[in-house]
């Protein structure tokens, strides 16, 4: 089968809703412990586990942390109603689960794509989670199961639902929206953002229609990734499939539809005509949520920078694009602070980014307790032209791991930037002993340049700055 | 003359120390062992808990220990409150075996009060009726004439008090629960303000109109009883931040110059007997002579009222009830559980025990409340309801610009022969014609006995007021006793018939 990305006679369309667990101290309406990963049903209460006679009471932090995700998502905060969404499972205590339905917390907001798309954000409200299920013996499914065990420690945890506007066209887009996604919930400290813990868990509707076409096709919604690759594997194959389905003569069945990791495909679970019907009424049981201005004023203050902003300051201080990965990563691993506190200039910023792309992001804990000062005095030390980058890279990883001055460090290893007069020397020597390759690389066989590089890196024991390096080998040349 | 059976006389002899709290619930204790096997009131009695209970009054008072407006005085609880350790059953079979681990927030205050706790009262199954009929147990009988109902869904409670076993009981009122069956029991029983008294605890029937409320054989006990009850509670969202003015403090005033309207759709509602039209008008021309101004006042939307009801409560039931499902606790269906064989698989367990475990009545709610929410039907049902609601609110509020109070029947007739309504649904429902409009509006109603019918049996007449208008409510009930004719008193109480 094709995948939907390599046609180009097809567009596929995707719409994500991601669900994202809230790290209060409390569940959303008692005050059993929010903790992942405890003893099963340890963390429970009557609330929780809704036996008869108890009552949700609405956990003031939840909704303060929903506002936060709705203000980093540029959407309309609302007085809202929670409903009750009514549908039996043994894993939900109450069989039906504490939602927002017509009136969300949350509306009407938008994301941008580090690629400058953006997305819209349909809406983004507060429901409870439910509790986990294993189902014990035959395909691990409910329908064949010898048994079922179920933990209700995740019963009441809050979440946010984060419904997007059908604005991706790609698996890619998807993937980049949850990244980019992930990063504003974590920057906003109302989430933790763990796929892999299920504390971000992301269902796809997808559809297709021919290129050029204005109407969406039918949607199928897609669950059961568990990691962004996933996402991506499942909306390409499905978008596939729904290709191929309408190509062969057939049409796309609106259902809900499992992706299987291991097989690499997805199932159908339920059918429209088998959809639940969830009798969605007004929970009788709380009263409405009304943020007062004052307090959407105050959420909105002590909002901390997000992703999208950061990435601007840093590419402006580095002079480096936009949607640079390396401004990317630095961001996304929060490591902008360091870089900050080392440009001092434009040169020093772009050597600053590029250390901590590149070195201090592969090594957090070492990146954690790096001393602020001695890596500005580092990156200096590179963009001064004292140090080459090879040499940096082995001072910067000395500190990382033993601490220390970098000046001081790269002294010891015997690191003094090289003379302009000793490189011009060692260019000459290596030029001279390779007579045929120099002519080719002269004739244009650019490739060969990498040889004379490696052989001036030798010849200097890793001393020489490549970049001078290099820029004499062409001055050599003629260009 | 034998010792007070009030509960203020009670509470007052056990603080002074003139009587001791554990001979007063032995008495009780007495009355119960002689009559409960005709009446059948509880589902339960806790002799050895409230000697317990009891004993530890006593303690209190001999230690000088302030034991509370309540102290020593017996307290039947429905069963479909919440009690630690205590099986609680709404008389279901779906919650067999299960033992609350926790209070509700009024067994609380009532313990901390002094009550002692005589036992769990028989009720329509999940309160879902109007005599006691539909309990899994086997219906109450009123302790007036052992072949007619209690009326419902708190007959239990109504009954204990009618019949010595408690000078206090709690009921739970949904559409009239409390007040229906306080009129056919000769008893005073009243509804707070939605909100007043908090949740917390009760078994839910219909969120959004269940309230608690007390059972007391005069108005100034069930007052008493109403101020222990009320007040704020952090874990009720619904439960009101502001604390009412105490129920007692107008007790006594009289209604010289209070504004007192006869509600025309209520004592014109379908079904009502002469008797009860009668007494009401008696009512009206006591309190007349009284020195209140009474006039008839109308309120349009009342006769939506049932309809709106019978939309709206079974709505909100059907999602309270998905719980009972036979996963967690209570009720699962199987060999063990002697409803036949062991469910296939999930879907199977959920259909056999709510087969097995819910009564005809409680179906028949959950099937009503279903189709109303279901899509495509919930605007013409369930949000034409709600409008109703807010029509018959601002009716309300119409009314009492002119009013201070409201007057209506409490129940059609005196209580009807076990059985005689069973059989039609429909009949049954009208019994709460007249209590559920105050249930739909959040606001307060209590029935207050005003004589009895020809048969001898009790009669009530209800006293509505606004939100948060307990005071003045309890005032003028207070005064329709005291210009009451002679309620019929139940043999197990010393009266004939």
């Amino acid at each position: 089968m094709t995948t939907g990305e390599a046609r180009t006679d097809w567009e596929t369309v995707i719409g994500l809703e991601v669900h994202c667990e809230l790290r209060t101290q409390t569940k959303l309406f008692c005050a059993c412990r929010n903790s992942f990963g405890e003893e099963p049903n340890t963390n429970i209460c009557p609330v929780c586990l809704g036996l008869p006679g108890s009552l949700p009471v609405l956990n003031r932090t939840a909704v303060e942390y929903a506002m936060r995700i709705g203000t980093a998502l540029h959407c309309r905060i609302q007085a809202s109603q929670f409903h009750r969404k009514n549908y039996f499972y043994p894993d939900m205590p109450k069989d039906y689960q504490i939602s927002q339905y017509d009136v969300p917390i949350n509306a009407d907001g938008w994301l941008d794509l580090p690629s400058g798309q953006r997305v819209g954000i349909v809406r983004a409200h507060l429901e409870e989670d439910t509790g986990k299920t294993t189902h014990m013996g035959g395909g691990g499914r409910i329908h064949d199961a010898a048994h079922s065990l179920v933990d209700y420690n995740r019963s009441g945890v809050p979440l946010v639902e984060i419904v997007s506007a059908p604005d991706m066209r790609s698996a890619e887009e998807a993937r980049a929206y949850v990244d980019e996604l992930r990063a504003i919930l974590v920057a906003t400290g109302a989430s933790d953002g763990k796929m892999e813990e299920g504390s971000l868990r992301v269902d796809a509707n997808v559809s297709v229609r021919r290129r050029g076409e204005t109407a969406f096709g039918t949607r199928c919604e897609i669950k059961n990734m568990n990691s962004l690759r996933s996402l991506g594997r499942a909306i390409d194959y499905e978008a596939a499939r729904q290709i191929a389905l309408i190509e062969a003569g057939g049409a796309v069945t609106q259902e809900t539809r499992h992706w299987d990791e291991n097989a690499g495909r997805t199932g159908s679970m339920r059918s429209k005509e088998e959809a639940y019907d969830y009798r969605y009424f007004p929970e009788p049981d709380l009263v409405p949520v009304d943020p007062s201005p004052e307090w959407i004023a105050a959420v909105a203050a002590e909002l901390p920078r997000l992703p999208a902003e950061r990435r601007a300051a840093l590419a402006a201080a580095s002079g480096l694009p936009g949607d640079s990965e390396a401004v990317a990563t630095v961001v996304r691993l929060g490591l902008d602070d360091l870089v900050e506190a080392a440009a001092a200039s434009t040169a020093t910023a772009s050597v600053a980014v590029r250390r901590v792309a590149n070195e201090v992001a592969s090594d957090p804990e070492a990146a954690a307790r790096l001393d602020r000062v001695a890596f500005a005095r580092l990156v200096a030390m590179e963009a001064g032209g004292e140090l080459t980058s090879a040499q940096a890279r082995t001072v910067l990883k000395a500190i990382m791991d033993e601490g220390g001055d970098p000046a001081a460090v790269a002294a010891q290893l015997g690191f003094e930037a090289m003379d302009s007069g000793d490189l011009d020397r060692v260019v000459d020597e290596v030029i001279a002993g390779s007579p045929d390759e120099w002519a080719r690389f002269c004739a244009g066989e650019e490739k060969l340049q990498g040889l004379f590089i490696g052989a001036i890196k030798k010849a200097t024991e890793g001393k020489a700055d490549l970049k001078a390096a290099s820029t004499l080998l062409r001055a050599r040349r003629g260009g | 003359m034998s010792a007070p059976t009030t509960a203020r006389g009670i509470a007052a002899e056990v603080r002074s120390g003139a009587r001791r709290a554990v001979d007063v619930v032995e008495e009780h204790l007495v009355r119960i062992e002689a009559h409960e096997g005709d009446v059948h009131a509880f589902n339960l009695v806790l002799a050895d808990a409230a000697r317990a209970q009891a004993a530890a009054i006593d303690e209190a008072v001999a230690a000088g220990r302030p034991p509370g407006p309540l102290a020593g005085v017996p307290v039947a609880l429905k069963d479909n409150l919440c009690t630690r350790g205590i099986p609680t059953t709404c008389s279901s079979r779906i919650l067999e075996g299960w033992k609350p681990p926790y209070d509700a927030t009024v067994v609380q205050r009532l313990a901390a009060a002094g009550a002692v706790f005589v036992g769990k009262t028989n009720l329509d199954e999940f309160a879902m009726g109007s005599s006691t009929e539909n309990s899994a147990f086997g219906p109450t009988a009123n302790p007036h004439d052992l072949s007619r109902v209690p009326g419902g869904s708190s007959g239990g409670s109504a009954a204990a008090v009618a019949a010595g076993f408690a000078p206090l009981a709690l009921g739970s009122d949904t559409g009239g629960s409390i007040r229906q069956p306080a009129a056919l029991c000769g008893v005073v029983g009243a509804k707070p303000t939605y909100g007043l008294v908090s949740r917390y605890g009760l078994v839910a029937f219909a969120s959004s109109l269940d309230q608690i409320g007390p059972f007391a054989l005069d108005v100034a006990d069930a007052a008493l009883l109403l101020d222990v009850l009320a007040g704020p509670d952090r874990r009720d969202s619904t439960c009101l931040a502001e604390t009412a003015p105490s129920a007692s403090a107008r007790l006594g005033e009289g209604v010289d110059g209070l504004r007192i309207g006869v509600v025309r759709e209520l004592a014109d509602a379908e079904g009502l007997s002469a008797e009860v039209r009668g007494r009401l008008t008696e009512a009206a021309d006591a309190l007349s002579a009284a020195g209140a101004k009474v006039a008839e006042v109308s309120i349009p939307a009342a006769v939506y009222g049932l309809s709106a009801y019978y939309l709206i409560a079974p709505a909100e039931a059907s999602s309270n009830l998905a719980r009972y499902d036979g996963v967690r606790y209570g009720l699962r269906a199987g060999r063990a559980a002697g409803t036949g064989d062991d469910p296939a698989d999930v879907s199977a367990m959920y259909t056999q025990t709510r087969s097995a475990g819910f009564g005809a009545e409680v179906k028949r709610r959950i099937m009503l409340g279903t189709y109303a929410l279901s899509a495509g039907y919930y605007d013409a049902y369930y949000g034409k309801a709600q409008q109703v609601r807010t029509l018959m609110v601002r009716d309300f509020e119409a009314a009492y610009r002119d009013f201070d109070v409201l007057l209506a029947p409490t129940a059609p007739g005196t209580a009807f022969e076990l059985g005689a309504k069973t059989a039609d649904p429909l009949t049954m429902y009208l019994n709460d014609v007249c209590t559920i409009p105050s249930n739909l509006v959040g606001h307060p109603a209590m029935s207050v006995p005003f004589g009895g019918g020809s048969d001898g049996l009790p009669l009530g007449v209800q006293v509505l007021a606004p939100a948060l208008g307990e005071a003045v409510m309890f005032q003028v009930a207070a005064a329709l006793e005291a210009c009451a004719p002679p309620v019929p008193v139940s043999p197990m109480r010393g009266g004939s018939r």
